[in-house]
């Protein structure tokens, strides 16, 4: 079983059932390839070794269970998602030794459904990044290529998926956090339809784009994660009380015929890398000669969803990280005398640049003088570009186009924080419209060698027909290679 | 559209931040730049627009008021920096 890291979530939970390979024996070779591959990758904040091992031992006692999809599978979960008992650090030094008495409703789900959890992901300081090089505690690197960034702000998730530490891992996509990681580690990612996932225990950042999704390294793995963690939440008043269909049910279809597809032309005009315009048009050709049928329409408010979205999440996320002050949880300053020197000295010592710059421009516009100016101007663009989308979607089924204009980069090249800004043009539209969609793995760039995404997005709560379209043209691409660690 | 480094400064304070001399100026600039590319949203005209605060805009979400106990106190308190058992502890305020 020396491969096991090798095959996919679905594989494994197979073999699994059928007592082929035991949890303990699962939860063995994710803990040996962590042990290889760690020292490069650096992909976790926290490994929970002695913890999965006794859990796959109680498991394995138990026997397998059919009616738990994920028995005994080793999950990874990005370290925002509290864990009861399990440090949870956000990529924070504010919350070095914060340690969770509660399960966030998907951690619980996971837990419920049989899944083993291993490890804590590396990723950017409360999520506010693009390429993992704003944690507190160190920057992962791609699993392609060690001196490039895996993407963020999920990139710990992503590179432990793509470097076989586990079957599948959960991140949190703001704008992008986990299509963008998905796309540079070559592995699939989907984010759901805003109030799909409940967000409880997530650790907010900005609370009407955030959303829960999974990272695995097939489609049909991230529908089953997806089936499971999937659902309403009273905890969450945001999760919506919708039916959750079966997810694998759509998963067989041979042929894209009846599929139309939409390109906005802002997604497919200049600014992309070449060696990404071609891979993502070579997968498109593919969906074509598949029987999908392609439209060009226009996503035209393209060039104003950079701006509307950075001052709605700096707004909400000045206004969320406020619960940081030092009483109840994270860290405390030592020294201050008064109440409020406490407060300013510990979120001073406690908070990275990133997330400082943003608290402050987050609380620049909210102030009195600016909030219409900025926050409420945002927000009713934001009422456009949902608009835009609504009619886009009016016309296809599906809206395709890259999910970043360029394959992963290296490390320190976008010192400037409106330099990484833009690496998320292409996803962050979909956060503020509240839908779904995901970045499908379609080939290595040929000058970079590095992996490419192909992003869909599909109207509210139809992850489903999603998730079958991305399954047969993932059936009919080459088979996306593993990194070479 | 510049902003200065006593602006960022008063901002810093009101966000509960103490920043150093070096990093007014230098996020007085970067904040400066960013502000500058948000001003691009004053081209469309959106006096006819309802703003859009949240993706799920139904109403607020009711549920009975019903007693529950779902963590103790000892939890609830575990990772306070400093408590006595009973209640968080903080510097005197007045």
């Amino acid at each position: 079983m020396s491969a096991l890291h090798t095959k996919t979530l679905t594989e494994l939970a197979g073999l699994l059932q059928s007592r082929e390979v035991t949890a303990v024996q699962a939860v063995g070779a994710c803990l040996d390839r962590i042990e290889a591959t760690e020292p490069a990758v650096r992909a976790l904040i926290t490994v929970m070794a002695g913890e999965a091992m006794a859990r796959a031992e109680t498991l394995d006692a138990e026997g397998p269970d059919p009616s738990k999809p994920l028995w005994g599978v080793p999950v990874v979960l990005k370290d925002l998602l509290t864990t009861r008992g399990v440090r949870t650090t956000c990529g924070s030094k504010i919350l070095k030794d914060f340690v969770p008495f509660y399960d966030a409703t998907a951690v619980a789900r996971l837990r419920e459904a049989g899944a083993v959890l291993i490890g804590k992901a590396n990723m950017d300081e409360f999520a506010m990044g693009s390429s993992t090089e704003n944690s507190a505690y160190f920057r992962t690197a791609n699993p392609w290529d060690a001196e490039r960034v895996p993407g963020g702000s999920s990139g710990g998730s992503g590179a432990s998926v793509a470097a076989g530490q586990c079957f599948a891992a959960l991140g949190t996509d703001t704008g992008g956090s986990i299509r963008l990681p998905a796309s540079f580690c070559g592995i699939v990612g989907v984010k759901p339809t805003y109030g799909r996932v409940s967000r409880y225990g997530l650790i907010a950042y900005g609370s009407s784009l955030d959303q829960i999704g999974p990272m695995t390294r097939s489609v049909e793995d991230a529908a089953r994660v997806l089936q499971v963690i999937a659902g309403h939440d009273p905890r969450d008043s945001t999760s919506v009380n919708a039916p959750v269909p079966d997810y694998l049910a759509g998963l067989g279809r041979d042929s894209l015929d009846g599929v139309t597809i939409g390109l906005p032309r802002e997604y497919w005009g200049g600014g992309i890398d070449p060696e990404v315009e071609a891979a993502c048009r070579a997968a498109v050709a593919r969906a074509e000669a598949l029987g999908a049928r392609t439209v060009p329409l226009s996503l035209s408010l393209t060039d104003y969803a950079i701006a509307t979205y950075y001052i709605i999440a700096m707004a909400e996320a000045s206004s969320n990280l406020s619960r940081f002050d030092g009483v109840r949880f994270g860290h405390r300053s030592q020294g201050a005398e008064e109440l409020i020197d406490m407060y300013t000295a510990s979120r001073t010592e406690g908070f990275g640049d990133e997330v400082q710059r943003r608290i402050i421009m987050g609380t620049y516009v909210l102030s009195s003088g600016y909030y219409d100016a900025y926050y409420n101007k945002a927000a009713k663009v934001r009422r456009l570009l949902r608009q835009d989308f609504d009619a886009a979607l009016g016309q296809c089924d599906f809206i395709a186009g890259p999910v970043c204009p360029t394959t992963a980069f290296r490390v320190g090249a976008k010192a400037d924080p409106i330099q990484m800004y833009l690496m998320d043009i292409f996803t962050i539209s979909l956060n503020l419209a509240g839908l779904p969609g995901m970045s499908l793995p379609v080939g290595l760039g040929t000058d970079s060698g590095m992996p490419v995404g192909l992003q869909l997005m599909g109207r509210p709560f139809e992850e489903a027909d999603m998730l079958s379209v991305a399954a047969c043209l993932e059936r009919n691409l080459d088979p996306m290679p593993l990194p070479a660690l | 559209m510049k902003i200065s480094p006593q602006e960022v400064a008063k901002v810093a304070r009101l966000a509960r931040l103490d920043l150093p001399q070096d990093k007014l100026e230098l996020f007085a600039g970067q904040l400066g730049d960013i502000l500058g590319h948000m001003d691009k949203l004053a081209e469309l005209d959106t006096d006819s627009v309802e703003p859009m605060y949240s993706p799920v805009e139904h109403t607020t979400v009711l549920r009975p008021d019903e007693p529950r106990k779902e963590h103790g106190r000892d939890e609830v308190l575990g990772n306070a920096p400093r408590q006595d058992g009973q209640f968080f502890i903080v510097p005197r305020i007045v």
